[in-house]
């Protein structure tokens, strides 16, 4: 396999993983939002705690992790930019 | 003008804008307590923040063609992330956002979820490799990937029915405001709008809609915040309202039981003349419903305003303007920071606006007072009077009960500040936050329509050999006239009849979505595949739009997919299409297949030169 390939399949692993934590963020929990309404954070109900605010955050710190994570991807394999 | 120094000099020039706005939310604190009078502030913070917006679209005028269409692609991580979040923070966004948290309580919250969660498609399949494309505009990229003006032009238009759907909104919605703020009818308030938006973009296109952009995002989100913070404290709610409702929200809880949630009948609300548009509490502020259904509807409105998100061109064309692969992807996550800044503090709004009104012990609460004593108080009087709140005593005792009283979405955002107390400044301020959220998606979309005609229907179909000068004159020519057709329909408030905001983003998923990710990440993708995907998920979709949206035939939605929701019928007529075409025809050649490796790699030159 050449080197792009490799930097390739790399990244599609790294997209598909960045794509399941989303995934779990976006739709898996509020699956089961009755369910886990009745517990707690912060003091608000779990489920309205995650719609209003708790989801969003995790999508902020999903797209810097991924961000950070594909630079190196990049810089592993010699495709990093040089000039910023 | 903004040469060299300019970019390096960012960070102080932004800072001294933010000093000096907040220095002029001071002075008009002051003149207020000096006895300037309500509409005088409004007008000055309305009129002093245009004319900011103006200025700076004025300094960033360009004669260059990669400036008017990509700002010079030396836009910075932070600051593309700030002009984002204002191109993507409508006027809807703002002042009806909080509303309907307020109103519809979890399952509305879904549209947060949406809007957010978009973002990672868009990080994780889109912008960077669009940013080493190095295309002008999104039709620009399926243009060159696969070759060709027809499936060019079935780019353009899917980008121009979904992004117009979406800007009339945003017209009506700057012209609202700026009737309310001027005092002018809102038929001329269209018109100021429209030429306030021209001024931010016609000199300096995408260069002078960014650095616009950035001023309106501070405006917006201070604007946005302090009430925010303001009412939390002024309550005793807590000194950082987000981290510390969780007492508010249970009470809210609690009231309801005490009250009751009763949903007015239709007829009832009929029979007492409540005017069209308002709406009383009916949902529980933090309940989930139970049940197949209820998740399917929140998970499916999620997953289109998600993918929707992901294919709308105002907004990915902003991350072509970075100055490199990396920037890109990381200015995608300073967008969605700044974007969470405002809507994680949409639920908090409605959460201490709901509070204010219900609680007894709160001087402020009204539900479960006398409606003579109600009627008498100042905000309820001159709301009352522009037909913006309304109480209708159902059962006639006297006593306002909590479904007698009725607000329109809106006023969530903008009474609430008059609600809680705070001085007349703030309203102003909010005034001054609502229009710069409108203007600055309305300058991104109308930017986004002209450049795809002007670039990519003008240039790259009718005249490929057209000089820059003559281009740049097309391109201002044609923003004038999107525009004027935007306002033109806003002005004949048909708004309600197009539709809904959410139809941009299915109009955009249903075209646009697949033919961009599949164009990145499979090779495979042909030309015949790409046209016949974004025709037919057009078709399929738009098909099923009039067929269950009740002002067209109005037929009960198949597995609860309503007319919020159609894209989830054109997104997968599209996929299953274009895969199954692009499999029948003969595979792309092999300098197509070079640079599909070459966007996939962040180093080395961009495919489409600066200029192009």
């Amino acid at each position: 396999m050449s080197n792009k390939e490799k930097h390739w399949q790399k990244t599609k692993g790294h997209m598909i993983m960045t794509l399941v934590l989303w995934a779990f963020f976006s739709m898996v929990i509020f699956l089961f939002g009755y369910e886990i309404n009745g517990m707690s954070f912060l003091g608000y109900p779990l489920a309205y705690y995650m719609t209003a605010q708790g989801s969003l955050l995790a999508f902020v710190i999903i797209i810097f992790w991924f961000a950070n994570k594909q630079e190196k991807i990049d810089e592993e394999f010699g495709f990093g930019e040089k000039e910023d | 003008m903004f040469k060299g120094g300019f970019i390096q000099n960012l960070p102080k020039i932004y800072g001294l804008y933010t000093g000096g706005f907040l220095v002029f939310i001071l002075m008009m604190a002051i003149a207020e307590q000096a006895g300037v009078t309500a509409k005088t502030i409004g007008i000055l913070f309305v009129a002093f923040t245009v004319a900011i917006y103006a200025l700076i679209g004025y300094l960033s005028r360009t004669i260059q063609v990669d400036a008017y269409y990509l700002a010079g692609r030396q836009v910075p991580t932070v600051f593309n992330g700030m002009a984002t979040a204002a191109d993507w923070m409508s006027g809807a966004s703002f002042v009806a956002l909080a509303g309907g948290v307020y109103f519809g309580g979890y399952s509305y919250m879904a549209f947060l979820v949406g809007w957010t969660g978009g973002y990672v498609l868009v990080s994780t399949l889109l912008a960077p490799y669009l940013r080493k494309f190095g295309c002008y505009t999104v039709p620009d990229f399926i243009g060159t990937r696969y070759g060709g003006n027809g499936v060019r032009f079935c780019a353009v238009l899917v980008l121009v029915l979904a992004s117009f759907t979406y800007v009339t909104a945003q017209i009506n919605a700057t012209g609202t405001i700026a009737a309310r703020a001027l005092g002018i009818p809102f038929e001329a308030g269209v018109w100021v709008g429209l030429v306030s938006i021209l001024l931010c973009s016609m000199l300096g296109g995408m260069r002078a809609v960014t650095w616009t952009q950035v001023a309106q995002y501070i405006v917006l989100i201070v604007a946005y915040l302090i009430p925010v913070f303001w009412i939390s404290n002024k309550i005793g709610a807590g000194v950082f309202p987000h981290l510390m409702l969780g007492d508010e929200v249970a009470r809210i809880t609690q009231l309801e039981g005490q009250f009751g949630l009763v949903k007015n009948s239709a007829a009832d609300v009929k029979a007492a003349g409540v005017p069209g548009g308002l709406k009383s509490i009916a949902v529980a502020h933090a309940g989930v419903g139970a049940g197949g259904m209820a998740v399917w509807k929140y998970i499916s409105l999620a997953i289109c305003m998600m993918v929707g998100t992901a294919s709308l061109p105002h907004i990915l064309m902003r991350y072509f303007t970075t100055p490199s692969v990396k920037s890109a992807r990381k200015s995608v996550a300073w967008s969605l920071f700044f974007i969470f800044l405002l809507y994680s503090s949409a639920p908090m709004l409605a959460t201490l606006s709901k509070i204010s009104l219900m609680d007894p012990n709160l001087p402020t609460g009204i539900i479960g007072k006398s409606i003579a004593d109600v009627q008498s108080i100042e905000w309820v009087k001159q709301w009352s009077s522009q037909k913006q709140v309304f109480i209708a005593d159902f059962n006639g005792d006297g006593i306002l009960q909590l479904n007698e009283w009725f607000m329109r979405t809106g006023v969530v955002v903008l009474a609430t500040p008059e609600v809680a107390g705070l001085p007349y400044v703030i309203s102003g301020l909010v005034a001054a936050g609502g229009m710069a959220a409108a203007m600055s998606t309305a300058d991104g979309l109308v930017l986004a329509i002209s450049n795809a005609l002007s670039h990519d229907v003008y240039y790259n179909m009718i005249d490929p050999k057209a000089d820059v000068r003559k281009r740049l004159i097309v391109a201002r020519v044609l923003l004038v006239v999107v525009g004027a057709a935007g306002a033109y329909i806003a002005s004949m408030r048909i708004t309600s009849i197009l539709g809904a905001v959410a139809w941009a983003f299915d109009f955009a998923m249903s075209g646009l979505f697949f033919p961009l990710v599949l164009g990145v990440w499979w090779k495979r993708a042909t030309r015949e595949g790409a046209i016949a995907g974004m025709l037919s998920g057009l078709a399929a979709g738009t098909a099923y739009l009039i067929y269950v949206y009740p002002k067209f035939m109005g037929n009960p939605a198949w597995l609860g997919i309503d007319h919020l929701r159609f894209g989830l019928i054109g997104a997968p007529v599209c996929l299953v299409v274009m895969v199954v075409v692009s499999l029948m025809t003969k595979a792309p050649d092999a300098a197509t297949q070079r640079m599909v490796d070459e966007v996939r790699v962040p180093s080395g030159k961009a495919i489409l030169g600066r200029a192009h």
